[in-house]
């Protein structure tokens, strides 16, 4: 029989270089355990409502009445829905042109872009552009359609966080560029450190590559750091000199757990810092309805905000964004509930309230009791979740672990991931699935798990841990010269 | 950019009717306007027309390109200031978006969505005296589908395993040929299946895809996004849009002889916007074609629902190919499907699926694997795709009006469509075929050569210029036939069949007057 035209070997080869560990080896192993019958406790993605969160009320009930209009006309509809709801339902189906079911604008419906803006204006104290505001199926797919308009060929570098989430690497291996790695400094709590970001920009430069963008993820993920105002003035400064196009992806903005550092967009400095800068730095911003407090990621509601692109890259981005017709019309009524909340006053703010407050003050002590529960392992280091969703522990592995894994032809942190894997039935994701120092080992996990199961989770984790490390680990002293 | 000249302009009397403008000291250039006021783009800036993805600039989607912007400023313009048009508002007929246009949703659907969406509805005993028990059965069944019923979750990446098995089920009813779930990938409307295929089949520009003209320009949109080589087969209107297997061997063997792989045919039955039902004669002769020449064969199947003639009738690829016994081993076959279309009409939900069949495992991991980047499409899309591939059946609750209104649509379609098709074929020097199936009306226009010339004189494509002066003289906005592809000299528009009825007769009417008009002014 003649190669078939989709054979492996004549795959698009960037398809083939793509590698996203969230969804990779260890979830599908997992999976295949729990079809087993295995327990199996998923903290490789960033899923709140998969492991117990509730959805808000008052957001499902508004989109719920969104779905099903002809409700609006029946004399009961208020036994089922406050009048808040009903009002806020109203007002979102006067926003569509023909209800949940006919396309939006492509850049997604101007009446919630303009909720946006006037978000983002409440937030950084500076006007916002519903224009430059476009609407998309997740933060995601606003990110790959950037990244897409920026690379040109392998020649062109985005410099990206080490570690980072694999969005960006995978991208830039689909769209065939370069990926720059800057290290953040683990020692100093994941910080960035400019200088190391302006080395890697030299050392790119000295292969031949254009370095064309920076990604920043704050706060970070996997590690959680949240970036002072400081570090922000530094990284803008940075781009404006290096001509970088700056992608902030600011999808963890309400997922803050310490006071410090509280979270500060980086369109805001940008404007703090003022002319040349402020009109010179091109930046795209992104956020979403999946993270936060919300946790509503099956919705797929995103936007990206853009900064000091000019007009016909502006036209580009619309014109690419038309081939897709829309992004869908519930999840941009989730985007604008999200920056629209219930207010002080309305039926529903009490509860609403009520409701976010409790996931929040959660997540700040789940935050803790992870990091807390890492750091009483053996051989493990943790930083504190300053931010995000996620638990990134450093695993120090013996040198015979490392052999081990090696002879079994696995990275070594995918190797201790698959065991813990299979004695506890807790499904990380391995460090090397986000990037890190060589030979420096690290997983990934969130800190999603509800409070009540934490405890358990934790000395599971410590259980096998801790027996892992003695089997591994030579009492005797490894020296044998 | 010309093109977009006019959406920039639209965005500048935007600006200045309803400005909250940056105040002088605003630190960005945030407004289109500052920005040209200003400096000149900067070459120095990193992303600029000059710098960006050459494959993003080749990338053209004319249904809502130039014309669509244009009709958007005359709109702001009739509602700014009345009566400055000879029309009282803009008849949006370039897009098939139902919905948009008055076409109520089925209730059956939002009923279940309803729920799904906020599940404590079903806790509450109220929620039974606004709901039809059936609605309360399904969204329980589709709950129990979903892992701790949380439907706003990320779900498996190709989509809920309970959902998948419900549409193979489906699919299965529908073609008498079983379906595997596991070939099912769901997505947030058709657009993105499709672009997946063209990611994994194109490597360079060295690849070709046979896209049929005149076509849907999601395809050259995304073989230019992905950098391949659009390898066009001309559909024949003398034959109503016929698909000839020798116009096939023909444009293969002439891309081949130029250096191009062909990878794979592009197939769109119903057709879109041409609107002809393939006969099953016609589409074995396709699959064997596809099966000799080792090509994937992409069938575009989003109106599947939409047949308005008697003597036609929808048969899937998959159930073709199967029927001359051809399995897995023999024919590499996606299959598209959306929400969108059919007597639904849900567009701006965005679900849709496509069912990969023939292909091995290792390039299935690479599918999921791309699959996986985006997580999972949008679960309220996933859960309609699953009710669109099994509505209610006789003896459900129900059945009887979520019956009635699916004919109601579809006859009320059937009669626009030929309303609409006998309007333009009353049209001096226009013909048009029948619109068999879609949701389109695809006249060609016998254009004289005055106005070929006079379109020439303006820099614009003549069925541009006829379209334009159609929207300035009515409101009604067409999509010109040059952005679907045509046989050069040949000049068409797409309209769609969507106004409502009641709208149809001032459409044609209005229409009828304009192309009267025109014809005189530019008659030889």
């Amino acid at each position: 029989m003649s190669p078939k035209p989709l054979d492996y070997e004549s795959l698009n080869e960037n398809v083939k270089k793509v590698a996203y560990a969230v969804r990779g080896e260890l979830y599908l192993r997992a999976s295949e355990l729990q079809k087993e019958g295995k327990k199996i406790i998923f903290t490789n993605v960033g899923n709140p409502h998969a492991l117990g969160q509730k959805p808000l009320t008052f957001p499902r009930q508004v989109v719920a009445l969104c779905q099903a209009p002809f409700l609006l006309d029946d004399p009961n509809v208020g036994l089922l829905f406050p009048a808040d709801v009903i009002a806020r339902a109203k007002h979102y189906l006067s926003l569509t042109s023909g209800g949940l079911g006919a396309y939006s604008d492509s850049r997604g419906l101007p009446g919630i872009r303009k909720e946006i803006a006037e978000f983002i204006e409440r937030r950084d104290g500076y006007p916002s552009d519903p224009e430059l505001i476009y609407l998309t199926d997740g933060a995601s797919k606003g990110v790959m359609q950037i990244l897409n308009t920026i690379i040109r060929n392998e020649k062109d570098g985005i410099l990206v966080p080490v570690p980072q989430y694999p969005l960006y690497s995978a991208a830039i291996s689909l769209y065939g560029g370069s990926l720059v790695p800057y290290y953040l400094d683990e020692e100093a709590n994941w910080g960035l450190d400019i200088n190391h970001t302006r080395q890697s920009v030299a050392e790119a430069r000295l292969k031949g590559i254009t370095v064309r963008a920076m990604v920043i993820i704050n706060p970070g993920n996997p590690t959680g750091q949240c970036l002072s105002e400081a570090n922000l003035r530094e990284v803008l400064k940075f781009c404006y000199q290096e001509n970088l196009v700056l992608l902030a992806d600011e999808v963890y903005q309400q997922n803050i757990y310490q006071d410090e550092r509280p979270f500060i967009s980086a369109r805001k400095i940008l404007a703090d810092i003022g002319l040349p800068i402020s009109k010179e730095v091109q930046l795209v911003s992104f956020h979403t309805v999946s993270k936060g407090y919300w946790g509503e990621c099956g919705q797929r509601g995103g936007y990206f905000e853009m900064t000091n692109l000019p007009a016909k890259s502006v036209d580009e981005i619309y014109k690419v964004a038309s081939v897709s017709l829309s992004p869908n019309v519930p999840g941009q009524i989730f985007l604008g509930l999200m920056v629209n909340p219930p207010k002080p006053g309305d039926i529903s703010y009490l509860k609403f309230v009520a409701e976010s407050k409790a996931i929040l003050e959660s997540l700040r002590k789940r935050a803790h009791i992870m990091t807390d529960g890492f750091n009483s392992c053996r051989n493990v280091v943790c930083n504190f979740t300053e931010g995000a969703m996620y638990s990134f522990p450093q695993i120090r592995l013996p040198p015979k672990a490392i052999e081990t894994a090696q002879r079994a032809g696995k990275a070594p942190d995918v190797f201790y991931c698959l065991k813990l894997l299979e004695a506890t039935g807790i499904s990380t994701v391995p460090g090397s699935g986000f990037g890190q120092k060589e030979g420096v080992f690290h997983l990934r996990t969130t800190i999603l798990p509800s409070e009540e199961d934490m405890p358990s989770i934790m000395s599971s984790f410590k259980k096998f841990n801790d027996e892992f490390m003695e089997q591994y680990e030579d009492y005797r002293g490894y020296s044998r010269m | 950019m010309r093109r977009f000249a006019a959406d920039r302009a639209k965005r500048l009397l935007f600006r200045s009717l309803f400005s909250s403008a940056a105040t002088p000291s605003a630190p960005f250039s945030s407004s289109p306007a500052a920005a040209a006021a200003a400096a000149i783009d900067s070459a120095a800036r990193s992303v600029t027309v000059d710098t960006i993805n050459p494959k993003v600039l080749k990338c053209e989607y004319a249904v809502r390109g130039e014309i669509v912007s244009h009709a958007q400023r005359l709109q702001l313009e009739l509602q700014t200031k009345p009566g400055s048009h000879p029309f009282e508002e803009i008849l949006y007929c370039n897009i098939g978006n139902p919905q948009s246009l008055g076409q109520q949703p089925v209730t059956f659907f939002r009923e279940v969505l309803a729920l799904c969406d906020h599940p404590s509805l079903l806790d509450q005993s109220e929620t039974h005296a606004l709901f039809s028990a059936d609605a309360v059965e399904r969204a329980w069944k589709i709950l129990d589908a979903i892992p701790g019923r949380a439907t706003g979750a990320y779900s498996h990446s190709q989509g809920i395993k309970g959902l998948r098995d419900a549409i193979a089920a489906g699919i299965a009813e529908r073609d008498g040929f079983p379906a595997n779930p596991d070939d099912i990938f769901l997505t947030d409307g058709a657009s993105p299946a499709v672009h997946t295929m063209m990611q994994l089949l194109i490597r360079s520009e060295k690849d070709g895809i046979l896209c049929p003209i005149p076509q849907y320009p999601l395809y050259s949109a995304s073989i230019a996004l992905h950098g391949g080589s659009l390898v066009p087969y001309y559909l024949d209107e003398s034959t109503g849009w016929g698909l000839e297997i020798s116009e096939l061997k023909k444009q293969l063997e002439d891309a081949r002889s130029k250096g191009i792989t062909v990878r794979a045919l592009v197939v769109i039955n119903p057709g879109n916007p041409t609107g002809q039902v393939l006969a099953e004669e016609n589409q074995k002769d396709i699959v064997d074609f596809c099966k000799n020449e080792g090509l994937v064969l992409l069938a575009d199947e989003v109106y599947q629902e939409n047949i308005y003639v008697e003597d036609k009738k929808f048969n899937s690829f998959k159930k073709i190919a199967r029927s001359m016994g051809y399995d897995d081993a023999h024919l590499s076959l996606v299959s598209f499907q959306s929400v969108s279309k059919g007597y639904y009409g849900e567009c701006g939900k965005r679900g849709g699926y496509m069912e990969v069949t023939g292909f091995n495992a290792e390039v299935r991991e690479q599918i999921y694997k791309v699959a996986s980047v985006n997580l999972c499409s949008n679960i309220s899309g996933q859960i309609l795709a699953s009710l669109v591939m099994n509505p209610p059946k006789v003896g459900d609750e129900s059945y009887e009006s979520f019956d009635a209104e699916k004919s109601g649509i579809l006859s009320s379609l059937a009669r626009r469509a030929k309303a609409l098709e006998d309007a333009f074929n009353s049209l001096e020097g226009v013909t048009c075929n029948k619109a068999e199936g879609a949701m389109y009306l695809f006249p060609c226009l016998h254009l004289p050569s005055k106005a070929i010339e006079a379109a020439k004189a303006v820099d614009a494509v003549p069925d541009a210029f006829y379209a334009r002066r159609l929207l300035d003289a009515t409101g009604i906005v067409v999509v010109p036939g040059s952005g679907f592809g045509q046989v050069p000299g040949t000049w068409h528009i797409r309209c769609t069949i969507l106004p409502q009825e009641d709208k149809i007769p001032d459409i044609i009417s209005r229409l009828g007057a304009f192309h009267e008009s025109f014809m005189e002014e530019f008659c030889d």
